[in-house]
């Protein structure tokens, strides 16, 4: 008997529904995947709506809740998301174009290297506020100042920026730097004026996806001091406190109305974050390149 | 390949017309001077001992099968090779009589006078007019840029096409005019020399056509080398051609390119002296 031989409308085939089940079955993991966050948001929204105002975005810390406002901790992060672009940009950058256009493989240091960088990638963010602590803050004494958090949380997401920009170098095209240096280009101007351009779209995605994760860090920042009641805008160098760690300090307190407070300091958290990842997709979408 | 098929260029295959004869050719003067050349990648030698002359404003064609180093030996004249890691190349190449290979010479500026155009077009991911411009933006070199990018452009063949939109994406343009922009690319930096690497081998027949003329224009000014895997091409384009071969060494498997015959180009088409070259030409081997 042949394939033709089988009426066409003869039911399902067992590999017909094993087909259906599996489909199913994936449908049902991402629904218990997004479901979950879909809860977690909707409660947080609902619970943090009646405080989130005014007061909260421009006012002070209080004993007192209808009084206590989040400034200096949103001020704080805002600053703390600018230096950790300031300091893990160029650096990422340098190292990942090293890493591709120059380090010789054949050398085993540069080996080591490379699986060394993917490992720091995975090494949770306390040890680096335990390093922060010991070497930053009290080992040159930069002390417990916006710009120590600034130092520590770029030490937390340099991995990703070297990995996420080593990727956009590798995917320009081989044929790209032949044809700039059969022109009679340096290997400077190559990378500088070819290989850079053409990934930055891939660089700037991968930086603004590390940087968000380092405004939602929370644990490093306790490590090295981000003390919790901070009554004044934050300098450079002077004390801090990032959203994240008023928002936890709110949730500790007894009183229900700071409970209230700590979902909408996580409301606005979460706006400044997902904003970020919209930037992010907004250049990856604009600059995507077709070689 | 389409442009091999037999309809298309049986009318031309003996058309070797264009093809100057080698006493003129050799009355020229000698841009390259290859003697004992050998290249090595990793210690494997991937061609060996190569001795021919190049010279001006002429086109030499290097022909052969998959294999035969003839693509290693073009990327020899403009040092391409150095980027290749553990690639070595040992003998002599003289341009104008001043050894590429030696201590004291700067492979960039080698490249500045001696340019390439490759296989596959390789627009650089920029406006058409980005793309001619890069070289002598990196060279720093004077005058007006608009100038040098028309001119460029007109000499190869593509300004008409391309006036208007000069500040659209070159990957926008058809596989055909992005080699022709390649051209223009190496040509606005004024070089000496242009090396062609399969240049017509990703492109259509027609496509194919007009890179030929315009081959035959820029030999006026330029000296061209082409390496091809179309014989008819070379027959078409070229006034010398070089015919490599691959010896497999017996125990080891290894495979070594090597030049069998060196001559004007209606000489390799109608009666070679080798008769490897004959069974190649004729399409007996290969």
């Amino acid at each position: 008997m042949t394939v033709v031989d089988v009426p066409i409308a003869s039911g399902r085939p067992r590999r017909a529904w094993r087909n259906r089940l599996f489909q199913g079955a994936m449908l049902l993991c991402m629904l218990v995947a997004f479901g979950t966050l879909a809860v977690l948001l909707v409660d947080t929204a609902i619970t943090g709506w009646p405080a989130l105002s005014q007061q909260l975005l421009t006012g002070l810390p209080s004993t007192l809740p209808e009084e206590a406002g989040a400034r200096p901790a949103i001020l704080a992060t805002l600053y703390l998301g600018a230096l950790v672009l300031l300091f893990s940009v160029p650096i990422g950058v340098l190292t990942a174009i090293y890493l591709e256009e120059y380090a010789n493989r054949e050398r085993w240091w540069n080996r080591a290297i490379e699986v060394n960088i993917q490992n720091l990638a995975a090494v949770p963010a306390i040890v680096y506020g335990i390093l922060g602590l010991a070497f930053i803050v009290r080992g040159i004494g930069v002390g417990r100042v916006v710009l120590a958090g600034g130092l520590i949380l770029t030490l937390v997401v340099l991995p990703t920026v070297v990995v996420a920009s080593r990727e956009a170098i590798r995917a320009v095209p081989d044929s790209i730097r032949q044809g700039a240096f059969a022109l009679g280009a340096t290997k400077w101007q190559v990378v500088w004026r070819q290989v850079l351009p053409a990934a930055i779209p891939g660089i700037a995605t991968g930086s603004i996806l590390a940087l968000s994760r380092a405004v939602g860090e929370t644990a490093p920042l306790i490590m090295v001091g981000a003390i919790t009641y901070v009554a004044f805008n934050p300098t450079l160098l002077g004390a801090y406190t990032a959203l994240p760690v008023q928002i936890y300090n709110w949730t500790r307190q007894p009183d229900v109305d700071f409970q209230t407070l700590a979902a909408a300091g996580a409301i606005v958290l979460l706006v400044i974050v997902l904003s970020m990842n919209a930037v992010a997709i907004f250049l990856r979408n604009r600059y995507r390149k077709q070689w | 390949m389409a442009q091999e098929a037999p309809r298309i260029d049986s009318g031309r295959i003996a058309e070797v017309s264009h093809a100057l004869d080698r006493m003129e050719v050799e009355s020229r003067e000698r841009v390259f001077s290859v003697s004992d050349l050998s290249v090595a990648y990793h210690g494997n030698v991937a061609l060996e001992g190569v001795q021919l002359h190049v010279h001006k404003n002429t086109i030499t064609a290097f022909i052969g099968p998959s294999g035969c180093g003839k693509s290693t030996f073009i990327r020899c004249f403009n040092r391409m090779n150095d980027l290749i890691p553990g690639a070595k190349v040992s003998g002599s190449v003289l341009y104008h009589g001043e050894d590429l290979y030696s201590r004291d010479v700067d492979p960039v500026e080698i490249r500045r006078r001696i340019g390439m155009v490759f296989q596959k077009p390789n627009p650089f991911p920029k406006s058409i007019y980005d793309n001619v411009a890069f070289g002598p933006r990196v060279l720093g070199m004077k005058g007006s840029m608009d100038e040098r990018v028309e001119s460029a452009l007109r000499h190869a063949a593509l300004w008409d096409e391309v006036k208007d939109r000069l500040k659209d994406g070159a990957l926008g343009l058809s596989g055909g005019q992005q080699q022709r922009l390649c051209i223009a690319r190496a040509l606005a930096v004024e070089p000496d020399v242009i090396l062609m690497d399969e240049p017509a081998s990703a492109l259509d027949p027609i496509s194919t056509t007009r890179i030929e003329d315009l081959m035959h224009d820029l030999k006026r000014e330029y000296t061209i080398i082409i390496v091809t895997h179309n014989m008819q091409q070379a027959a078409r384009v070229a006034d010398m051609t070089a015919f490599f071969s691959v010896l497999v060494d017996e125990d080891g498997g290894g495979r070594t390119g090597i030049l069998v015959e060196y001559d004007s180009t209606t000489k390799i088409f109608t009666t070679p002296s080798d008769k490897r070259t004959e069974d190649y030409v004729t399409g007996r081997f290969g």
